[in-house]
């Protein structure tokens, strides 16, 4: 791997930037891999730098049947944070933001980990009351969250708009600092040169189309649209697309697809310092390094694989924004386009074993996914490897809904998260 | 923004709606007698079919009754819509 530092900017420099080789290889497939990924998003490809770097499998191949960082890798607003209100979803989403802190490093790429904070308002006595909640449970399961008046949300946050005869006034709001966002691209784009580098293959456009089974009914083989690839272990990271692959083994989910749309501004200078967030008006937003204001809110209230969505629901989103921030009112919005997410009953993700041997799952992570990349990558490694949970990832198994165990999320925020 | 046509009042915008998931999931008629095994999969496995599926509308804000519907989930375009308690119709594809 051709590492990159200043020392090599400056020498690629000299001659004339014409030296820097492609960051990863382009394979054809072999006959056979000790294990396949699907989907080659952050949560696949990160998966499969785990399995080599820490689990010592390198034979390992990740197919995607489109381009890498193309599905909702792509698509999310990049917000990280860890500030869910249980335990065992704390855990996850911490150790997801403990991974990150070092990743640029990790991965010799630089992903632009910015912990700018994630600002949650809020806008009336219940959430108040929710927010408090939060900040307690957060603090006791010793992730960081404060409190902050309206005259601090401010000083944070000063296009925010605190005025007191507004719709929805800000009442408060809970600031996790540690929070913030990454570049999407380059979590997928360092995943797969990391990986590359340890002899993981990463094969594009190359469709899962079959699983094959045998005896037994533990996996032997994935069919692909680049031909049959033999295998004994099969770990799915399809995100909105897993209920259509793990139907090819016969495996039913507790999944719905649901289109989560998003959408940017065209760019300007530096006006936005932080993530906001608001769950009573539902919307999000913060700002990209390129200028560009990111602003997503709730999933359209159908199922659908179409990645779009109708244009009342990012109509809805702005009106919030534009009260929230009159500045932006003037602002042009650049694109807007969606993503498949599989949203599960209790808006906890599964990551863990099926019930056919051989075949893992890592999905269910609904409108959330981006932000725990590489703590899901790392604990789904493991259990990849060691054919058992990680402690994290221990609570997210496909048996909670035959238990009844639910971490339910869902209620606990109020909204699809 | 959907086009949705309700069996009872005609096309509507999609605002006047809620989805209500998946149909024709029936409940266990005698719930004391379903194992751990069917009730998870009765309350929380889907089909989350690409392509066509058949799911639960509700008028919401107009005549607030219940119907079905056959759509393509690639596409989003409704191909039936009919009332609650008749089969799925069977519009030529593969049954």
């Amino acid at each position: 791997m051709q590492r990159f530092s200043a020392f090599q900017l400056f020498k690629q420099g000299l001659a004339g930037q014409a030296g820097w080789k492609p960051q990863w290889r382009s394979p054809e497939p072999k006959a056979s891999y000790d294990a396949v990924i699907i989907g080659g998003g952050g949560h696949g490809l990160g998966a499969a730098y785990y399995l080599a770097k820490q689990h010592g499998l390198r034979n390992i191949a990740v197919v995607e049947k489109g381009w890498l960082g193309g599905g909702n890798t792509g698509r999310n607003t990049t917000i990280i944070r860890s500030n869910y209100l249980f335990g065992e979803s704390a855990a996850l989403y911490d150790h997801a933001v403990k991974l990150w802190e070092g990743l640029s490093r990790e991965l010799n790429y630089n992903v632009m980990f910015s912990q700018r904070g994630v600002l949650t308002l809020a806008h009336n006595v219940h959430d108040v009351q929710v927010l408090g909640r939060h900040i307690h449970a957060n603090r006791a399961n010793g992730v960081d969250n404060e409190w902050l008046t309206p005259e601090e949300a401010k000083a944070f946050c000063p296009p925010l708009n605190i005025a007191a005869n507004i719709r929805y006034p800000v009442l408060g709001g809970a600031l996790q600092r540690r929070g913030g966002t990454a570049r999407h691209d380059a979590v997928a784009w360092g995943y797969a040169r990391a990986a590359d580098a340890l002899g993981v293959d990463i094969l594009e456009n190359c469709e899962v189309i079959g699983i094959r089974r045998g005896v037994g009914g533990a996996v032997e083989a994935v069919e692909t649209t680049r031909g049959l690839i033999q295998t004994r272990k099969i770990g799915v990271s399809a995100a909105g697309h897993t209920s259509v692959v793990l139907d090819l083994a016969g495996v039913r989910l507790p999944l719905e697809s649901y289109p989560l749309q998003a959408l940017v501004s065209e760019p300007v200078k530096p006006v936005f310092p932080c993530v906001v967030m608001s769950n009573t008006i539902h919307a999000y937003i913060s700002q990209s390094d390129k200028g560009e204001l990111v602003i997503g809110a709730g999933t359209d209230i159908y199922t659908s694989y179409t990645q779009r969505g109708g244009l009342h629901i990012s109509q809805h989103t702005l009106e919030a924004i534009c009260e929230l921030f009159p500045a932006f009112r003037r602002l042009k919005m650049l694109r807007n386009w969606g993503g498949i997410v599989d949203l599960t009953p209790d808006r906890s993700p599964i990551v863990g074993k099926t019930p056919v041997r051989g075949l893992y799952v890592n999905c269910g992570w609904g409108t959330g996914g981006f932000k725990a990349t590489p703590g899901a990558a790392h604990t789904f490694a493991w259990t990849i490897a060691k054919d058992e949970p990680h402690p994290i990832n221990a609570p997210f198994t496909l048996e909670r809904f035959r238990e009844g165990r639910l971490i339910d999320e869902a209620a606990a925020a109020a909204v699809a998260h | 923004m959907l086009l949705i046509a309700c069996p009872y009042c005609g096309p509507r915008p999609e605002l006047e709606f809620s989805h209500g998931g998946e149909a024709h999931i029936a409940r266990p008629e005698a719930p004391a007698d379903v194992g751990a095994d069917d009730w998870g999969a009765y309350l929380y496995l889907r089909a989350n079919a690409r392509g066509l599926h058949a799911e639960r509308w509700r008028h919401t804000h107009g005549c607030a009754r219940f119907f079905n519907a056959l759509r393509d989930t690639t596409t989003d375009k409704f191909l039936a819509t009919y009332e609650c308690g008749q089969p799925r119709p069977h519009l030529g594809e593969p049954s």
